[in-house]
């Protein structure tokens, strides 16, 4: 201990002084810098061909659903460009049930409209619920998990007392009695599960507080005055966020299947509207059409095709970060959301 | 500490959150819009202004909140779960009746994800980094990623509609007869496929951990056939990161259940919610968002104390 204080007196007050201080001594192998945890995600997606390809389809499929149509935002064209073949919405482009042909990829769905450009347009529901879920649920779960970890006690106690409650209810089951209690559309859905998803990111992230609040450097910043919000600010998270990452990437996957099963059940969205959930349902009681009868394969399959690929590289992309940081974070949450 | 007062303690440090998950139950029902004589009067005009009134006052919603809740929990503790305004019927009536479907529905869900998760865990972890364990990750991963409605789709499309195996109305027999089976293969494969998958990883992971320990060196030594080996020793110890997401992963189930049980029809508080939710029968959807918070408790409850008991060294640090 006495040598400790005596380094600390020598790299002085200032913290620019303290942090190059501590990236260079005190961290050791165990902890790396943020820029170090980007490195290492980024050379083992690259090697790793399985992930590579899960990013294209990632990126594809993103991409896809932002050019199908044009995008406006507050009445300000953002996205000019048209590509889908079809309006996604227009009923009887072609007639009703027509097999995947050369003018439709995918073929039309029971109203005749385009079932490739639906799918297309499909990932703008899906995917940026998923996204914006997760960034909003995990900057809120950060917060209160470090707050928690940070100061302990029965601070901790308290804000632990509230997780048990959220984890006490299927996140399903949940995000399905919010939607129907206060509506569906686009923000009633992100927040029904940012209410469903914060829990882990906090449980997650005071975890690996309360292992990196024993360092030396968290007491040596602390002896030196700061406060407890620059420490934690500063200090705490940057050293604990590698798990956050990995639940942040396998949960974008949850809450699309997740949305998009609430979108199955009839909730959260209107009949017609073009998202891939909701598409499955419009055509679910073509499958019994008769015992070797004539299915319309195409408006099943492809819908849902559109999310287990989705969700699936999302998942590969997570296992090989989750590799790459080595930080175990038991993958038991997803699954259940769909 | 002793196992029973560990026991004891877990079962005490339960009930508050017994508690507070009947408190936001009740709480979200009433922060929601509309209150159930709105939902008369917009769905039946003949209702008028002053009867409005009158039923408010009989249903006791000018009472302050914290009267209301009393008043809800005490018919819970009861049994008493309130009205289904539809049609009439006891909403308890009505949970009792769909909840041993939803119970036999889950667990032959977990019994699938059992049955397929050890064996194939064991031998991806046996085989680690070989061509077979990839395989077995791979579509351990597929199952995780795939959104069960689908899957339960497209398994009823070709199984039991295109090749006519299964039964594709509603169940028809008896749920505790052996046509039943026939019923519930279809559903239960469906429900359980993402558990098996999280189950295999677990077990693939903690497994390969295990085979590397000291004790399994010393088995070898010993002479300890293989088979021995890993059966006896390595599968018992890994089975307690199972037991760790037991809780987790039951959860899933009945989340799954919802979405599983509207694809086949089958009868039970899953398809009953969905069906509740569409009419707004407040009643029956506290009653059932109440009991699935109580069912998760219960199986962290239990879960555990089977790791408890599995591993002593936890009633210690507790």
């Amino acid at each position: 201990m006495s040598t400790k204080r005596g380094r600390i007196r020598i790299s002085g007050f200032e913290t620019e002084r303290i942090e190059e201080h501590e990236s260079t001594d005190v961290h050791g192998d165990e902890y790396t810098e943020p820029e170090g945890i980007l490195h290492r995600i980024v050379s083992r997606l690259l090697r790793d061909r399985l992930a590579l390809a899960s990013i294209v389809i990632v990126v594809l499929m993103a991409v896809a659903a932002l050019v199908a149509r044009p995008w406006t935002v507050f009445g300000v064209t953002v996205q000019p460009l048209s590509l889908a073949p079809f309006d996604p919405t227009e009923s009887a482009v072609a007639g009703p049930h027509e097999m995947p042909s050369a003018a439709h990829l995918m073929g039309t769905d029971r109203l005749g409209r385009d079932i490739f450009s639906r799918v297309m347009i499909g990932g703008r529901y899906s995917i940026s619920i998923g996204l914006v879920v997760t960034v909003i649920a995990s900057v809120v779960g950060v917060l209160y998990g470090s707050a928690a970890g940070y100061f302990g006690g029965r601070v901790d106690t308290v804000l632990m007392r509230v997780l048990d409650l959220v984890f006490a209810f299927p996140g399903l089951v949940l995000a399905l009695v919010l939607v129907a209690l206060f509506g569906g559309g686009f923000w009633p859905l992100v927040g029904a599960f940012v209410v469903v998803g914060w829990a882990s990111y906090a449980r997650i992230i005071r975890g690996e507080i309360l292992k990196v609040k024993q360092n030396e450097y968290v007491m040596a910043a602390k002896a030196l005055g700061a406060r407890d919000r620059s420490v934690v600010l500063r200090h705490i998270i940057p050293n604990a966020i590698a798990p956050v990452v990995v639940q942040a990437t396998l949960s974008v996957g949850t809450v699309v299947i997740g949305v998009a099963a609430l979108g199955f059940l009839g909730l959260g969205f209107d009949p017609g509207t073009p998202e891939w959930g909701t598409m499955l349902d419009g055509e679910r009681d073509t499958l019994a059409t008769g015992a070797g009868g004539t299915w319309y394969w195409w408006a099943t399959v492809f819908p849902g095709l559109m999310i287990f690929l989705f969700v699936m590289a999302m998942n590969v992309i997570g296992d090989a970060i989750n590799d790459a940081l080595d930080t175990q974070v038991d993958d038991v949450g997803r699954g259940g959301g769909g | 500490m002793s196992m029973q007062r560990y026991i004891a303690r877990r079962i005490v440090t339960s009930v508050p959150v017994l508690i507070g998950v009947s408190m936001v139950t009740f709480g979200l029902m009433h922060a929601a819009p509309g209150d159930v004589v709105s939902q008369l009067v917009a769905s039946n005009p003949n209702v008028s202004a002053a009867e409005a009134v009158r039923l408010r006052e009989e249903f006791g919603l000018n009472d302050p909140i914290w009267v209301q809740y009393i008043d809800w929990m005490r018919g819970v503790l009861t049994g008493d779960f309130g009205e289904v305004y539809s049609s009439g019927r006891d909403a308890g009536a009505v949970i009792w009746a769909r909840l041993p479907e939803t119970l036999v529905l889950g667990a032959f869900g977990w019994i699938f994800a059992i049955a397929i998760a050890i064996p194939s865990g064991i031998y991806a972890a046996v085989n680690k980094d070989q061509l077979g364990d990839d395989v077995s990750r791979f579509v351990a991963l597929s199952g995780i990623s795939v959104p069960n409605f689908w899957l339960g789709l497209m398994l009823m499309a070709v199984f039991a509609v295109q090749f006519d195996l299964f039964p594709t109305l509603d169940p028809q027999t008896g749920l505790f007869s052996r046509q039943m089976l026939w019923w519930l293969i279809l559903p239960g494969v469906t429900i359980g496929t993402a558990a098996a998958a999280n189950v295999m990883r677990i077990m693939r992971t903690s497994m390969a951990e295990e085979l590397n320990k000291e004790y399994v060196t010393a088995a070898r030594a010993k002479g300890l056939p293989e088979r021995t080996i890993i059966l006896k020793h390595v599968l018992r110890n890994s089975m307690i990161s199972v037991t760790t997401v037991a809780a987790f992963l039951t959860a899933g189930l009945v989340s799954g259940s919802v979405v599983v049980e509207n694809v086949f029809s089958w009868p039970g508080l899953g398809q009953e919610l969905v069906a509740a939710i569409q009419l707004r029968e407040m009643n029956l959807i506290m009653g059932i968002t109440l009991l699935t918070g109580v069912v998760i408790v219960l199986a962290n409850l239990l879960a555990d104390i089977v790791y408890a008991v599995l591993d002593p060294r936890i009633r210690d640090e507790y």
